[in-house]
């Protein structure tokens, strides 16, 4: 009880709702490893596997890559400050260009600070299952880079990106997790 | 420390988030609007309320330490400079929550600032108004918290938002979109409610004259027997009729109790005044939606969108899950399909020549259920002349039974029409709305002009009704009086004096009775056509010959778009006859709160998820555009029986005027001083009035048409990125062929 209420006082305007109840889920998650007590800011790092197998997560085709985006060491392992970081972008109050941010950096799979072909491709495979022929593919992120490419690079910069994904009518309503 | 704010400010601007960021947000005003819509947590304000500076300069603390050696002037500029560090570094740390920086480093500089301002806080205040300044920085923090601690409360007061967010992971985000209108209809009937009830119902039933004093409170006599039979209740008779339920039980006295409550005039605002709420909070909602669409770029980037936002993160449950990707793959597959072949209609005529008969059959339709109304409703006004009691109970209920069902059925025969007509989806949908809304004004409207016909019949009883009254009263002199003219007249008991009829309290029972069978039908179609269906199918799958569950019956889906037609027609009700009703919105909370738990219950127990799941997207704002067109056409009687019929002479509180707006008229020449009501009518005088109504008319012309420049100026914004991003594409092209030329 203290140790939330310390640790509240220490993190009063970086996310966007009452902590107390993430701080819980957190602690949940493994009860042996996350203190109580926040207060020594202990290095408490909680594996993918956890993460992953959260309710709100797990039929997540992009989990693995929500979790390595946020996670500090970029393999998944998450702190109490990734998870609170992770839930509050996609929490509904976070505003439109920081989640436009952070979907980029997810469905950027090999990191490089580019959707590029293999990105779109991989990014396509997961949301089907891999139902789609080669071929169906191909032809999907060829229009995909066609539409939104504006500075014709053959791959999407994060410019081209959030030029896209902010007129998108859906966008703030489905990159969004209540917790 | 200081090396790493540089540091990372150099990297925001790299990124351009800082500034760009706040300016984007500045120019499609997202950042600030939204701040301003954090309605929940309402941190927007407290962000607002600080500091418009921007840049952050470094501190340096070592040119504080001689200040009490430098001249008061430079003292002065200092003071200057730091008040301007600590309130960009407040700023800071307000937006620090909207910046894209790993938890640990933002906590950081969240420590760093905050440290920084309150070590030079204090020292701003040396000098001249360093109490004042002190004081003000105290009270400024301990409202921020109070702001806080409040918002919190007021997050933690929202109710039922685990339910909704249940059915939102195994429903995904349309189905739940029902769910947070029907809440939202909620806190609008909410507020109505308290307004008819704490101003118009509590008064009366306080300070008002009691039951049985005056002929409009009282049960008739010949009425006496029967008033408290449940049947004649269930139907708002009785003694539900001679209650503050109703308009007709309000009393004419300009002002009533020891407050000198001033009821008439309290009914007419408040009825002035729900519509005007509803008005205002519907139009604010839909230029809220209008500001999140962005501009309606529909066509451009169809598929970039179906990669990156068809999937729905609120999804929690495998079978939805599943549902959802088998979705996205016809999604996609269709529009590979329809971009790869030219869409060829081989038979073109055929095509058009059904869709022609499809529209033709529907108007049959409408057509034939209006007839079916009016004539029922006839009917019913001849049993009512016959008398109730020798009818059967179907006989009794004719009119809202006929209501009720073709409401419910006529949708359905619209669904298998429209497979006549072949189109997209999406299409189809927006058409089936579009007749299911035809259908229900159609039934509303020619259930209006019934009740007209109904109000005329009242009235012509109420010149009657006058003449014989003054026959009976002079009788009653002549029979009791005789000579002597001084005794005091005979106390006759109220339930026992002719009164006039009262159209308007019927009227209100009217409406109240059509939402009362509306919800039982509802009720009873939601227990039959899913429940029991759900039961039927996963009991009787063990003994019967083909798979009940995957084929024919199944399990039903939630229907959104009907279901949200439902609630708003429901709530066009409730506006219309909220006037001569009040205990209307009283009822409609109720009945919204019992729809909210029976319809979670049913959506979790038998419903399964919808096979096609894709949202009619925008139809956010459609659905508001349809409260709003409904708005408006359910105040349109109302207000014109306001304006053109006189009230009845003898019940509700305007009974005696000339029309019922003559209460505001009477106000003004009572309640205020002179010169007012001399300026009012200076004010209502036509030459002003008219002039008024045009400037305002030419104001919404030049707002018109400066948006619609904004939004031509867009377009060839857009299409200038388009030609300049072609000219680098073939500049390209052309680069790259120089070289294979040479």
């Amino acid at each position: 009880m203290l140790g939330h209420k310390r640790f509240s006082c220490n993190h009063p305007s970086s996310t966007f709702f009452p902590l107390s109840r993430l701080f819980y889920r957190y602690r949940d998650l493994a009860p042996q490893l996350v203190p109580l007590d926040y207060t020594g800011q202990p290095d408490v790092r909680l594996p993918y596997e956890l993460i992953g197998s959260m309710p709100e997560l797990k039929d997540n085709p992009f989990r693995q890559r929500i979790a390595e985006v946020f996670s500090e060491d970029g393999e998944g392992n998450m702190t109490l400050d990734d998870f609170l970081d992770m839930f509050s972008v996609l929490s509904e109050m976070a505003p439109r260009d920081l989640k436009a941010y952070y979907a980029f950096k997810i469905y950027d799979f090999n990191n490089d600070d580019f959707l590029c072909k293999s990105d779109l491709e991989k990014t396509l495979n997961k949301l089907t299952r891999n139902e789609l022929t080669e071929e169906e593919v191909r032809m999907v992120c060829d229009k995909v880079i066609d539409e939104a490419d504006l500075d014709n690079d053959g791959r999407l910069s994060l410019e081209d990106f959030q030029h896209m994904i902010v007129r998108a009518p859906d966008f703030l309503s489905t990159f969004h997790i209540r917790i | 420390e200081r090396g790493r704010g540089k540091r990372e400010r150099k990297r925001g601007r790299k990124r351009g988030r800082g500034k760009r960021e706040r300016k984007r947000g500045r120019k499609r005003g997202r950042g600030k609007r939204e701040r301003k819509r954090g309605r929940k947590r309402g941190r927007g304000k407290r962000e607002r309320k600080r500091g418009k500076c921007c840049r952050l300069p470094s501190p340096s603390p070592c040119c504080f330490s001689s200040e009490q050696e430098s001249p008061d002037e430079q003292e002065e500029n200092e003071l200057e400079k730091l008040k301007e560090a600590v309130d960009d570094r407040k700023k800071l740390i307000s937006t620090l929550r909207g910046k894209p920086l790993p938890m640990t480093r933002k906590l950081q500089t969240l420590r760093e600032s905050q440290e920084f301002v309150e070590k030079y806080e204090g020292a701003i205040g040396k000098g001249k108004g360093r109490k004042l300044y002190a004081y003000k920085v105290m009270m400024l923090k301990k409202w921020m918290k109070f702001q806080r601690d409040f918002e919190n409360f007021k997050t933690a007061c929202i109710p039922w938002e685990m339910k909704i967010k249940e059915i939102e992971s195994h429903f995904g985000s349309s189905v739940a979109s029902y769910f947070l209108f029907l809440r939202w209809m909620y806190g609008i009937n909410m507020i109505l409610f308290g307004l008819t009830f704490g101003l118009v119902m509590v008064p009366e039933a306080l300070m008002g004259m009691p039951y049985g004093s005056m002929p409009r409170k009282t049960v008739p006599r010949a009425e006496e027997a029967n008033a408290m039979d449940f049947a004649v209740l269930w139907d708002f008779g009785g003694y539900a009729q001679y209650s503050v339920l109703f308009y007709g039980y309000y009393n004419s006295q300009r002002t009533i109790g020891w407050l000198k409550f001033r009821m008439p005039l309290s009914y007419f605002l408040v009825g002035v005044g729900t519509v005007a709420y509803s008005y205002m909070v519907v139009i604010r909602t839909m230029a809220r939606n209008a500001n999140e669409d962005g501009g309606g770029d529909n066509n451009c980037f169809n598929f970039s969108w179906k990669m990156f936002t068809s999937w729905d993160y609120l999804i929690g449950n495998p079978e939805t899950a599943d549902n959802k990707f088998a979705s996205i793959t016809t999604s996609f597959k269709e529009a590979i399909l329809e971009e790869q072949e030219s869409r060829k209609d081989d038979n073109i005529h055929l095509t058009r020549f059904l869709r022609v008969l499809a529209n033709f059959l529907v108007l049959c339709c409408l057509a034939g259920s209006g007839y079916l109304i009016y004539f029922v409703v006839r009917r019913s006004q001849k049993f009512a002349l016959e008398g109730l009691e020798s009818h059967t109970w179907w006989e009794r209920n004719e009119v809202n039974m006929v209501m009720s069902l073709l409401g419910m059925f006529c949708p359905m025969l619209f669904d298998v029409i429209s497979t006549l007509e072949n189109y997209h989806p999406r299409i189809a949908l927006q058409w089936q709305l579009g007749r299911i809304f035809a259908l229900f004004l159609g039934n509303l409207y020619t259930f209006i002009i019934a009740l007209m016909d109904e109000i005329n019949l009242k009235r012509e009883e109420e010149e009657m009704v006058k003449l014989n009254m003054t026959i009976w009263e002079a009788g009653l002199y002549n029979e009791t009086v005789g000579v002597n003219s001084t005794t005091p007249p005979i106390a006759i008991h109220p339930a026992d004096i002719p009164r006039g009829p009262c159209w308007e309290t019927m009227v209100g029972q009217e409406f109240v009775r059509l939402i009362v069978s509306d919800t039982m039908t509802t009720y009873i179609m939601l227990l039959i056509g899913d429940f029991l269906r759900a039961v039927l199918v996963r009991f009787l799958n063990y003994c019967w010959c083909w798979d009940l569950e995957a084929g024919f019956p199944s399990y039903s889906e939630f229907d959104v778009s009907g279901n949200v037609l439902g609630l708003i027609f429901n709530q066009g009700m409730i506006w219309m006859g909220a006037f001569y009703a009040p205990c209307l919105p009283a009822l409609n909370v109720l009945r919204l709160h019992v729809s909210m738990y029976l319809q979670c219950w049913a959506v979790m127990c038998c419903n399964v998820p919808q096979e096609r799941v894709f949202k009619a997207s925008g139809s956010n704002n459609f659905y508001m555009a349809m409260l709003l067109v409904i708005l408006f056409l359910s105040t349109l009687p109302a207000i014109y029986t306001i304006v053109s019929i006189p009230p009845s002479f003898d019940c509700g509180p305007f009974s005696g005027k000339s029309r019922m707006f003559d209460v505001i008229q009477e106000t003004l020449e009572s309640d205020f001083p002179a010169w007012f009501g001399k300026v009012f009518s200076y004010a209502s005088n036509p030459g002003l009035v008219l002039p008024f109504l045009l400037l305002m008319v030419l104001a919404i012309y030049y707002l018109q048409s400066t948006s619609k420049s904004y939004k031509q100026a867009n377009l060839e914004l857009k299409k200038k990125l388009q030609t300049v991003s072609h000219d680098n594409h073939v500049s390209a092209i052309i680069l790259c062929a120089i070289p294979a030329l040479t």
